[in-house]
């Protein structure tokens, strides 16, 4: 599996004067297994780069290609890439509609045409999945809490068994306990069920600790493309399109300016804990 | 008394089936005490469901407690007659700004609530002149709010809270729904209205960046207040914070970190210069002659 | 295609038209679209497009984007330029099995393709110069007097002018949750009448409920700011004509004249 983008370009209002490229050759292989952060601000392109992966989005240049082949060619069908290709929008739980939480997780593959047999067990193990009680499924969506909703939208995605699950800031508006346990367990879906993730967020402490590639999108270009360390280390270019590196990164660089021997390739708390507590021989540095 | 006091504050919401009965009640606020002071910014802390949004309701008139009493500069948000002289006073901005702005065109917006407490309209102009220019937003007054960016957005909501010389701002998760840049932007602007005009800040939050610069910071949980003091004292209990659901900015969690493992530096440390000052003369004792200051 | 519908959407520029007062604006537009109805004449359909290019001209909006509303609208023009064009009867100038197509028929055609467009083009002039506020506010004063007999005017036109706000929102949400849907496996495209009725509810269930949930968040929001209908209201941008407003008048009327003037005076078959 891979999704691959090559001269990716999109252009709103093509040949008027209010022409704009929201994209712009943007080229870029995504492989079995990663977890790629994707990161930008408003209106960099990036969801509408993520769009262009399941074809909701066709460009007006360039080509997407899953497992090798262009997903525009002829005869290509979308919606079955759209299950292999999973994306949960911003806001995920926006879209619930059914009158309880297991018909709305069963949306989706219905839609894929399995039998009902299918469907259910599909469902049940989406749900399960996102670690969401039994006692909640008969449920009617609307009352539950705001985490849970979004669990069960997510679900909804899950549920068509992708092998690529890209995310839109699935945490904006949860509170700190929430969103990590959002992100463990997309984690967990990671790690375990070797799903390809691509993360769209604009923590870039959260990026340090869960993402293995970064990408970094202004202006419909993609700027930056590498590990987080890799990344972080053009902190400065990052602060110029109105980024930033992980706090963490500014102490380090900041003790090294003073001359302290610590490494810069540092991008999370508990790195630079243990490599300050390190310099200093075990903490206890009488 | 302070600008805004709340007295041993109880709120139910109560959930009725359809004959009226009483299905369920669920205590929101659970005897809260908090007085505070004019001109100060308060930032409060909490995880969803900790209660904080019902209290700033409170405030507002928008709810009236069910047992207990909320003063703000002296009226009972229960009595009827005063509330619409507290909203006058207390102004509340909201989590999503396309859900708050009423106006098709940002200056009109702004003067919707000088319309509605029926100022004059000369008086009405100079009043959305001057709170544009304090949220920085005079270059959008032509502007449709669809066109703006959440930050700015934000911004013409606070300038249309402003416009009715309100004494105090209650913001309500205001950056919850905007992308850093947007965060920063609107908790600059609300820095700027407390320290120039004065005006009482109280902002709802769970960024803990956004609060640093507090005056005092209050953590609600269960519908109760269970911590309250200066940025700094609140801070330095890092284990109790995460015990709330709560986060710590990095610099403070690597602090904590690096104290409990024997480094001898400051508790409550909270920004980056503030690390590094602490850092280096212990860097020093490690490796004399190498470290500048 | 609901992106293209320009009705209701208002052109940030600076023009005599955007400055005048929302009373005549709506006023003119009531007379431009009577005069519509007036006109049978080929002299009557100049004035009317003379009139019409001198509204665009002085209102500073580009022509292709006044035009845009058109687009919405091709189906509609198609269906009744067509209904005129084959079932007038008349004078026969070509016989396509039980359509024909007579002179008549041509001429009527014209009229209504022209009258149409230029009904849309009219009203959609005013609401590209008018902010949906000062409209719902030259609606408000205009029909004040209906408050005697009990209507809530200003409620209703609170209510119309913000309904006009929610509208560009409401349909980037649509085209949101239709996009989220579609990820899930969603066809609104394909399926006879019921089966695209049917796929419609997973769309259209989510965009109630939000629509729901913002009019609950914007209720609080004007509570907030002290709105409780329009007792006591003072206004920003109370209506006051000027010396353009009664001008623009004098040159309605001189209009309104002239088309009477044709259809009084006419030749038939002009």
């Amino acid at each position: 599996m891979s999704i691959r983008a090559e001269n990716l370009t999109y252009v709103y209002g093509q040949g008027t004067a209010m022409e704009q490229y929201a994209l712009r050759n943007v080229n870029f292989e995504i492989l079995d297994g990663e977890f790629v952060g994707l990161i930008g601000h408003t209106g960099s392109g990036k969801s509408t780069l993520i769009q262009h992966l399941n074809g909701l989005i066709k460009p007006t240049g360039g080509t997407v290609y899953y497992d090798g082949v262009d997903i525009h060619s002829e005869g290509y069908s979308l919606r079955e890439l759209r299950s292999k290709v999973g994306l949960v929008f911003q806001y995920p739980e926006h879209q619930l509609f059914e009158v309880d939480v297991f018909s709305d997780v069963c949306y989706g593959p219905k839609n894929l045409g399995l039998t009902k047999e299918e469907t259910e067990q599909r469902a049940r193990d989406a749900l399960r999945l996102v670690g969401l009680e039994e006692r909640y499924w008969e449920q009617s969506p609307f009352e539950l809490s705001g985490g849970q909703k979004r669990r069960v939208a997510i679900a909804g995605v899950l549920a068509m068994n992708p092998r690529v699950l890209i995310l839109d800031e699935p945490t904006a508006g949860l509170d700190p306990r929430g969103r990590d346990e959002i992100l463990d367990e997309i984690r967990e879906l990671h790690s375990e069920r070797n799903m390809s993730i691509i993360l769209v967020s604009h923590s870039m402490e959260d990026m340090a600790k869960y993402a293995g590639r970064l990408m970094v999108m202004n202006q419909g270009e993609k700027v930056f493309d590498g590990s987080p360390r890799e990344v972080f280390e053009h902190y400065r270019e990052l602060e110029a399109i109105g980024l930033a590196a992980p706090e963490v990164t500014y102490i380090v660089h900041e003790l090294r300016d003073h001359g302290v021997p610590i490494g810069d390739d540092i991008t999370t708390v508990e790195e630079a804990q243990k490599a300050i507590l390190k310099l200093l021989g075990g903490g206890n540095h009488d | 008394m302070g600008i805004i006091k709340a007295s041993r504050l109880v709120f139910d919401y109560i959930k009725r089936d359809e004959d009226e009965n009483i299905q369920e009640v669920d205590r929101a606020i659970d005897h809260l005490d908090v007085d505070i002071e004019k001109g100060s910014f308060v930032a409060i802390l909490g995880h969803n469901g900790s209660g904080k949004s019902t209290f700033a309701k409170q405030i507002n008139g928008i709810l009236t407690p069910t047992e207990g009493t909320v003063w703000v500069s002296d009226r009972s948000t229960a009595e009827e007659e005063a509330v619409w002289e507290i909203r006058k006073k207390a102004g509340m901005v909201f989590q999503n700004p396309d859900n708050q702005i009423i106006g098709n065109v940002v200056e009109e917006d702004v003067g919707f609530g000088p319309e509605n407490i029926g100022v004059p309209t000369e008086e009405i102009w100079r009043r959305v002149d001057e709170s544009l220019k304090a949220v920085g937003m005079t270059a959008y007054r032509y502007k449709s709010p669809n066109k703006l960016s959440g930050g700015q957005k934000q911004r013409v909501a606070i300038a249309g809270v402003m416009a009715m010389r309100p004494e105090c701002i209650i913001l309500d998760e205001p950056t919850a729904m905007l992308d850093p840049n947007g965060r920063k932007e609107v908790i600059r602007t609300i820095g700027e209205l407390n320290r120039k005009e004065g005006i009482t800040v109280l902002l709802i939050t769970h960024y803990m960046e956004e609060v640093i610069w507090a005056d005092r910071v209050i953590v609600m949980d269960d519908g109760k207040l269970v911590m309250d003091g200066a940025p700094k004292e609140i801070f330095s209990q890092v284990d109790q914070l995460k015990q709330y659901r709560l986060d710590v900015p990095q610099v403070t969690e690597l602090a904590h970190g690096l104290r409990q493992a024997g480094v001898e530096i400051p508790k409550g440390i909270l920004s980056r210069k503030e690390l590094l000052q602490a850092l280096l003369p212990v860097f020093e004792e490690r490796f004399p002659g190498q470290i500048t200051r | 295609m609901i992106r293209d519908i320009t009705l209701g959407q208002y052109y940030p520029v600076d023009s005599v038209l955007h400055r005048m007062d929302p009373r005549t604006k709506l006023f003119g537009t009531m007379v431009f679209i009577i005069s519509l109805f007036l006109a049978d004449s080929v002299v009557a359909y100049v004035i009317a497009t003379l009139f019409l290019a001198m509204a665009i001209r002085i209102s500073k909006v580009p022509f292709p984007f006044m035009v845009r509303g058109l687009k919405a609208m091709v189906f509609l023009l198609l269906i009744s330029v067509s209904f005129n064009l084959f079932l007038t009867d008349g004078q026969v100038l070509v016989r396509l099995g039980f359509l024909k197509i007579t002179r008549e028929g041509i001429r009527l055609s014209c009229f209504m393709g022209l009258r149409l467009i230029y009904l849309i083009v009219g009203s959609s002039i005013m609401t590209l110069t008018t902010t949906p506020n000062q409209l719902t506010d030259g609606l408000e004063k205009s029909l004040g007097f209906l408050k005697a007999v009990k209507v809530p005017v200003h409620e209703i036109s609170m209510m119309m002018s913000i309904a006009l706000r929610f509208i560009p929102i409401l349909v980037e949400e649509t085209d949101k949750i239709m996009k989220a849907q579609m990820a899930r496996g969603a066809d609104f495209e394909s399926g006879n009448l019921i089966q695209k009725a049917r796929s419609m509810v997973p769309l259209l269930v989510p965009l109630f409920i939000s629509a729901f949930r913002r009019a609950t968040d914007l209720a609080m929001a004007m509570e907030a700011r002290c709105y409780r209908g329009g007792e006591g209201r003072t206004k920003m941008k109370p209506l006051r004509y000027s010396r353009r407003d009664y001008a623009a008048y004098g040159v309605y009327g001189i209009y309104l004249a002239a088309m009477i003037g044709v259809k009084v005076l006419a030749v038939p078959g002009i």
